[in-house]
């Protein structure tokens, strides 16, 4: 996939030039209507992990965010230009992320980027965004990117927020007096996640037994367990992502550990869950941005699956898939109302947007840019209950939209 | 912190490491009687594990999956020491060592292209699943299992080297493969044998692996790196070394686990160049 699309880019690129060439001087005068009807392009940048652990998840915001731009492209672009989306694979590494990030931007001429799963690449893409001045909607969980040292008026997040994530699984999952014990994995992610959780906590009055931070990408998480079981827990929380959560779970289970502490995560994966057999995750309790399962109780997510759906052969939009359309979505719908690319004008109006083409209202608070929007709450369910292979999750809650959750302007640093 | 958690510890430790050793026996046989670094050993494992959920899911039985994949998976490698390797004999041992780090990228993709790159459940056979009580704390059968296994592998292994007409042949091939031909015997069929066995050995370890990660294309990675740890440590070829090393390894990742468990991975890579320092043919390897 990442082949081809650098071929057809190269192929763009090429003709560019042909073109250029063989237009030169005067002739390039009589017909400048050529050369601008290949730039005239909205190109939006979307670096994503298409290689690795969270490859399943990449996977998914690829083919989300393809679909938000068929759709519109089908209804005629925006104000009339057609949409790109270059895909290229950041390989989860910050590195490689910055480079594929700078190409995009120098070479490629991308009006925005949207994109990243991981934490910390993020942050490694927006640094070079908001160097360059251009748009970067980012779509993967971070608390950093709100604060003041990280945010620029560039910088959108559309996806959650660990501090609203963990706030939301620990209100329905944690009581007064809850001994909790962490299981999490030793990056900015985990990190992250920890720390909302006790911010929770705190506020709940649940108790920390105990935590123990895991090497990011583990495989074997056997020489854990007797620490974790001696903990005594009544809640055993585990804050890591893709493959890792599903080996951390299973083996945690293999362990005995679900008979005597209910397992919590913050975000519980779609794919992860796939990854594993029903008896593994059932009773697991975790936050999500999405769940199909919505389209019963909202209607944009009921246009969102059916539309999805018919793209892709009968198969169902995921979590962090859902992010690669609610993200290119919001920003089309504000390059639509600022009326083309101009970055201040579509910067004021992602600011005014209201968008709802998922889950839901949505909107980008003022201070930090960080989307204000309803958190999931999801519990596993058990075989028996499931009604098809798709009917993996209960929605134990749908957190309304609300700024209550999210830390205020102030005390991420923004004067106010 | 109670002894009770340190002997539990101490158990997950040898339990670790009998995992380890499955998956760097394979590596060092075919290194030590062959001279060939298998770089796609960890793909191999990888293609294992595939190989048996596909049997399993075939069957209805993990059992068939567990005896058949190994043998069907390990004449795959004999098909790939006769088709590619056999041609490299004789040449620098960076020539087959490039040649299988490309034929572990094909593996991969291949696998990415049949069974996709989304994890696939691999369940616990059923008569396998639960805890003992070990009297310090509770243990997965399954895991109890694979370690049983493991042993029954080291020691047949053992008696089919030592005792055998065929060991002495091999083990004497490893030693002058050109006095073995002058002698009459014909050493490719041997060759062709042992990257048999070691690639059936790597199968194994994947299928074993099965029920306790999930499946992946990706999982041989780390695999690969932790075998040639164990490896190195052990000494490159020795078939005692990569026993003892991989125990080693499994109790000092599993100790470490305890007291800073976030270095629970780098710590196996720190040990490695521990024994490099001190004694650089690892703890049984002979000095070229």
């Amino acid at each position: 996939m990442i082949k081809d699309n650098r071929n057809t880019n190269r192929f763009n690129i090429s003709r560019r030039h042909m073109l250029a060439a063989l237009g030169g001087g005067a002739s390039m005068v009589a017909m400048p209507w050529i050369a601008r009807a290949a730039d005239d392009n909205i190109r939006i940048g979307f670096p994503t992990p298409l290689t690795g652990p969270f490859a399943a998840e990449a996977k998914d915001q690829v083919k989300s965010a393809e679909l938000a731009v068929k759709q519109v492209n089908d209804k005629g672009g925006v104000n009339g230009r057609k949409v790109e989306l270059l895909v290229r694979d950041d390989k989860l590494n910050g590195g490689e992320a910055a480079t594929r990030t700078l190409e995009l931007i120098e070479k490629d001429k991308v009006h925005a980027i949207v994109g990243s799963l991981s934490s910390a690449v993020q942050l490694a893409v927006n640094e070079v965004t908001r160097a360059r001045g251009v748009l970067y909607v980012s779509i993967s969980q971070s608390d950093t990117i709100n604060e003041v040292k990280d945010f620029s008026k560039y910088t959108f997040h559309e996806a959650l927020n660990p501090t609203m994530t963990t706030a939301a699984v620990a209100r329905h999952s944690f009581k007064k007096g809850t001994k909790v014990a962490h299981l999490v994995a030793d990056y900015a992610y985990g990190h992250e996640m920890l720390r909302g959780f006790k911010r929770a906590q705190a506020a709940i009055g649940a108790e920390t037994v105990g935590e123990i931070m895991h090497p990011f990408g583990a495989a074997d998480y056997s020489t854990f367990m007797p620490r974790l079981r001696s903990m005594r827990a009544d809640i055993l929380c585990i804050s890591n992502f893709g493959r890792d959560q599903a080996n951390s779970i299973k083996q945690a289970v293999d362990f005995g550990l679900k008979q005597s502490a209910k397992i919590v995560v913050p975000v519980l994966l779609h794919n992860q869950r796939l990854a594993v057999t029903p008896e593994v995750f059932e009773g697991v309790v975790g936050g999500s941005n999405y769940y199909w399962g919505l389209e019963a109780s909202v209607l944009s997510a009921k246009a969102f699956n059916d539309a999805f759906r018919a793209a892709n052969g009968g198969a169902i939009p995921t979590d962090y898939g859902a992010y690669g359309y609610t993200g290119v979505m919001s920003l089309l719908q504000a390059m639509q109302a600022a009326g083309g690319t101009d970055t201040d004008k579509v910067i004021a109006a992602l600011e005014a947007l209201k968008y709802d083409v998922a889950k839901g209202p949505q909107y980008y608070r003022k201070c930090d840019h960080q989307s204000v929007q309803s958190v999931l709450v999801l519990e596993s369910k058990k075989k028996a209950d499931m009604k098809g292979d798709s009917d993996l999750f209960s929605i134990v809650a749908n957190e309304a939209p609300s700024e209550q959750v999210l830390r205020t302007c102030a005390e991420l640093g923004f004067p106010t | 912190m109670d002894t009770e958690l340190i002997l539990m510890q101490l158990f997950s430790g040898v339990a670790l490491g009998a995992i380890l050793v499955i998956t760097a026996l394979g590596l060092s046989i075919i290194f030590g009687m062959m001279g060939v670094v298998n770089f796609a050993h960890g793909a191999l494992f990888m293609v294992g594990a595939y190989a048996g959920l596909w049997v399993a899911s075939l069957t209805g039985s993990f059992w068939w999956g567990l005896l058949v994949a190994p043998i069907m998976i390990g004449a795959f490698g004999m098909l790939i020491e006769f088709v590619l390797i056999r041609r490299l004999y004789g040449r620098s041992i960076d020539d087959p060592l490039l040649l299988t780090f490309g034929l572990s990228y094909v593996l991969v993709e291949g696998v990415r292209i049949v069974f996709g790159s989304d994890g696939i459940p691999f369940p616990t056979p059923s008569q396998l699943t639960g805890v003992v009580d070990l009297g310090v704390g509770f243990f997965p059968i399954y895991r109890i299992f694979v370690v049983v296994l493991v042993l029954a592998i080291v020691v047949l292994l053992w008696l089919g080297l030592e005792k055998t007409k065929f060991g002495l042949i091999v083990r004497a091939g490893s030693r002058d493969p050109t006095m073995m031909r002058v002698l009459g015997v014909d050493i490719s069929k041997v060759w062709l044998a042992v990257f048999g066995l070691g690639v059936g050995l790597a199968a194994l370890g994947g299928v074993l692996a099965g029920p306790m990660r999930s499946v992946n294309p990706e999982m041989g990675a780390l695999v690969l790196a932790e075998a040639f740890v164990v490896t190195v440590i052990g000494g490159l070829g020795s078939l005692v070394g990569a026993i003892i090393a991989g125990l080693l390894v499994g109790v000092v990742i599993s100790m470490t686990a305890l007291f800073a468990p976030e270095m629970a991975t780098i710590v196996m890579f720190a040990l490695m160049a521990i024994v490099l320092l001190i004694r650089p043919q690892g703890l049984f390897g002979k000095l070229a």
